[in-house]
């Protein structure tokens, strides 16, 4: 009974939210790449290089707000790679995406030493302020993450840019055929999925904390991955599947279960999305060019 | 003999194309090094005496080298396949944590089956982890990226949050020292081995700071095996024709799931071995940190390899020396992580590289035929 309690307590569920912010922006930035036709396995890397660009911004002009951008800024500079080698040069997209991985894990903890000074935990910079609304409180990138969920849903939905974009993740020649370009409307879409997921990086680091530390995107790019597939590539599934990580990952923190150690209880998205592709939900099945490269007049 | 030329030919393709994206990384990477003030000529000459500067660095080289070789491997082999197995990191922990509780667990086991019991467990687990993604991508069409992300994922929170704190006996996080029996030689031990001291070059390496150990020998073989598998045996046969059109190769009369799977098994237990050498060679307890994104750095490995078994022992030792110059790099005030900056340049070159390659191939065959 006790555990219950916890489980279903206010400030568990507000936890959750926090936990989650991170995982929907990028699950969404992931939404747009993969529905494009691009696999984004690099999110974790612009998350943490986000993350960085957050925590310099904030502590070289003493506003975290340029933070914001700059994490921003830093995340379709990662994306950029990412659209000039795979969309450019159609280069396979997972092997460039695990690069990018690498060079985020390389140029943060290099950027360390070379600004900072130090190899682990930069120093503390002003945070974004909380604020207060129908009684909570969070850090404003929160509530962006909350907002852009039924935007993306509009934008995908209700556009003709996400239905372009929804056309060349499905079959990119027919919107050939039918005047999209293919190649442009890729790199749109990976560029935006740079900037959602560097946003999420700065909530790690000037949101939620006040500080960068190496790695600190801890499988979070991995994990909103899973949202996506978990929620079926669809913004609304991706924000239902992300709150339900973000659950895990609070409960995990807090709550101490007599059955199952809390150490495994952060493995359960994991096993979840498994599951799924597994087929036991419900097929979860990826946009079907997703993983290609797009050659003009083939086929 | 004209076959022999044009064979050849493709090789030195291959292997300039791999020179040239490691030369230009190099030289990116320059740019990297002028944001720390210092001269990329000293940073590169400090990369290569740590790496080659005397025997015992050369020595380190080598052991830096052991754990590449065998991811690098974990993912050329599936690789040639088509598939791509970014869970070797996932395979290198189950294999090693397998490894380490062996290692430790039995006390009372002769070396001569403790050390053999362990490595096998190690790369039964290891081959088990790769496997499953196999028999999910043959039976239920899962794709194996994904597959072996969360694999990977969930091999951290069982071996690494969840093993290390179940049987560590210290603060420290690991797992309880493993018996001598269990340990892999090293080779500084030669000198003092009773049949193996009387090999000639044993007392070259009778030195406290040289780490090398078995495992080398054990990545070599397995390098040498898997070219012979993969160019000398049925089953490689297989794997290559399942790689190049899986459904031509079904139509052929191949088991295209079957040979995913074992390919997938293969693959983890190769993976498994890496861990195993490092549980059992180089730390002698399973450790957090452990991995250190070898299985990641393996991908590198293998494209800078172009997925050949013997180009991958090239590319884990280009690695192994970067790993092990990096230290030096790290003395002379230069972040050793202009290494993995490095690493990653060099994954986004080869990248392109081999695509304009198949491109600029693609165009002249069109020519031709006009």
């Amino acid at each position: 009974m006790e555990t219950l309690k916890q489980i279903f307590s206010l400030s568990l569920i507000l936890a959750s939210f926090r936990f989650a912010t991170p995982l929907i922006l990028a699950a969404l930035g992931g939404l747009f790449s993969e529905r494009s036709g691009v696999v984004n396995i690099a999110l974790e890397g612009m998350i943490l290089i986000g993350a960085f660009a957050a925590v310099y911004g904030s502590a070289s002009t003493g506003n975290p707000w340029i933070g914001v951008l700059y994490s921003m800024i830093a995340g379709v500079a990662f994306a950029a790679i990412l659209a000039v080698v795979c969309v450019l040069f159609k280069a396979n997209q997972v092997v460039v995406g695990t690069g990018i991985n690498i060079f985020a894990s390389g140029i943060t903890i290099f950027l360390l030493q070379v600004l900072f000074g130090v190899k682990g935990t930069s120093p503390m910079v002003n945070r974004l302020p909380a604020f207060r609304i129908f009684g909570v409180r969070f850090n404003p990138i929160t509530y962006i993450a909350i907002v852009l969920v039924p935007i993306v849903w509009f934008i995908f939905y209700k556009t003709p840019w996400g239905l372009r974009i929804r056309a060349i993740g499905e079959h990119p020649a027919a919107a050939d055929t039918l005047g999209i370009n293919v190649n442009r409307w890729r790199f749109i879409s990976v560029l935006i999925s740079g900037a959602l997921a560097g946003l999420a990086g700065a909530h790690l680091s000037i949101g939620d904390g006040s500080a960068f530390v190496r790695e600190m995107s801890a499988g979070r790019g991995f994990i909103a991955l899973a949202a996506l597939i978990f929620g079926k590539w669809n913004p609304l599934g991706a924000f239902g599947a992300a709150m339900l990580f973000g659950f895990a990952e609070a409960i995990a923190v807090r709550v101490d279960f007599a059955f199952i150690p809390s150490e495994l209880i952060n493995a359960i998205p994991y096993v979840l999305t498994l599951v799924v592709l597994a087929g036991f939900f419900g097929k979860s099945v990826a946009p079907a060019a997703s993983g290609e490269p797009y050659y003009k007049g083939e086929k | 003999m004209s076959n022999f030329s044009a064979k050849l030919k493709s090789v030195m393709t291959e292997l300039g194309l791999s020179l040239l994206s490691i030369i230009i990384a190099l030289l990116v990477g320059t740019l990297f090094i002028f944001l720390t003030n210092k001269s990329p000529l000293d940073a590169y000459s400090a990369l290569y005496i740590g790496a080659f500067g005397n025997f015992s660095a050369i020595a380190n080289t080598l052991w830096r080298s052991t754990p590449l070789i065998l991811t690098g491997l974990a993912v050329a082999l599936p690789y040639r396949a088509g598939l791509f197995n970014i869970g070797a990191e996932g395979q290198f922990l189950m294999g090693g944590f397998a490894a380490g509780v062996v290692g430790f667990y039995f006390t009372s086991l002769p070396g001569f089956i403790h050390l053999p019991f362990a490595i096998i467990a190690g790369m039964l687990v290891g081959g088990l982890w790769g496997g499953l993604p196999g028999f999910l991508k043959a039976k239920m069409d899962v794709h194996e990226v994904i597959a072996t992300i969360m694999l990977n994922h969930i091999a951290i929170a069982l071996t690494i949050n969840y093993g290390i704190n179940y049987f560590r006996d210290t603060g420290r996080p690991a797992t309880p020292k493993i018996m001598d029996t269990a340990a892999m030689l090293r080779f500084n031990q030669l000198a003092d081995h009773p049949i193996l001291g009387k090999l000639p070059l044993a007392e070259l390496f009778n030195h406290p700071a040289i780490r090398l150990h078995l495992n080398f020998v054990l990545a070599i073989i397995t390098a040498i095996v898997l070219w012979y598998l993969l160019f000398k045996t049925t089953l490689g046969y297989e794997i290559r024709a399942v790689g190049f059109n899986p459904d031509g190769a079904e139509y052929g009369g191949i088991n295209a799931g079957r040979s995913i799977i074992v390919v997938m098994f293969i693959s983890g237990a190769v993976a498994g071995l890496a861990g195993v050498g490092e549980v059992l060679g180089t730390h002698l307890s399973f450790m957090s940190g452990m991995d250190a994104g070898y299985g990641f750095t393996g991908i590198a490995v293998a494209l800078i390899g172009q997925t050949h078994p013997i180009g991958v022992i090239l590319g884990g030792l280009l690695f192994g020396a970067l790993a092990q110059g990096g230290l030096e790099m790290q003395f002379s005030g230069i972040p050793s992580e202009i290494v993995m900056i490095i690493q990653a340049l060099v994954i986004f070159f080869v990248a392109t590289l081999q695509v304009l390659k198949v491109y600029i191939g693609k165009k002249k065959a069109k020519g031709g035929v006009k």
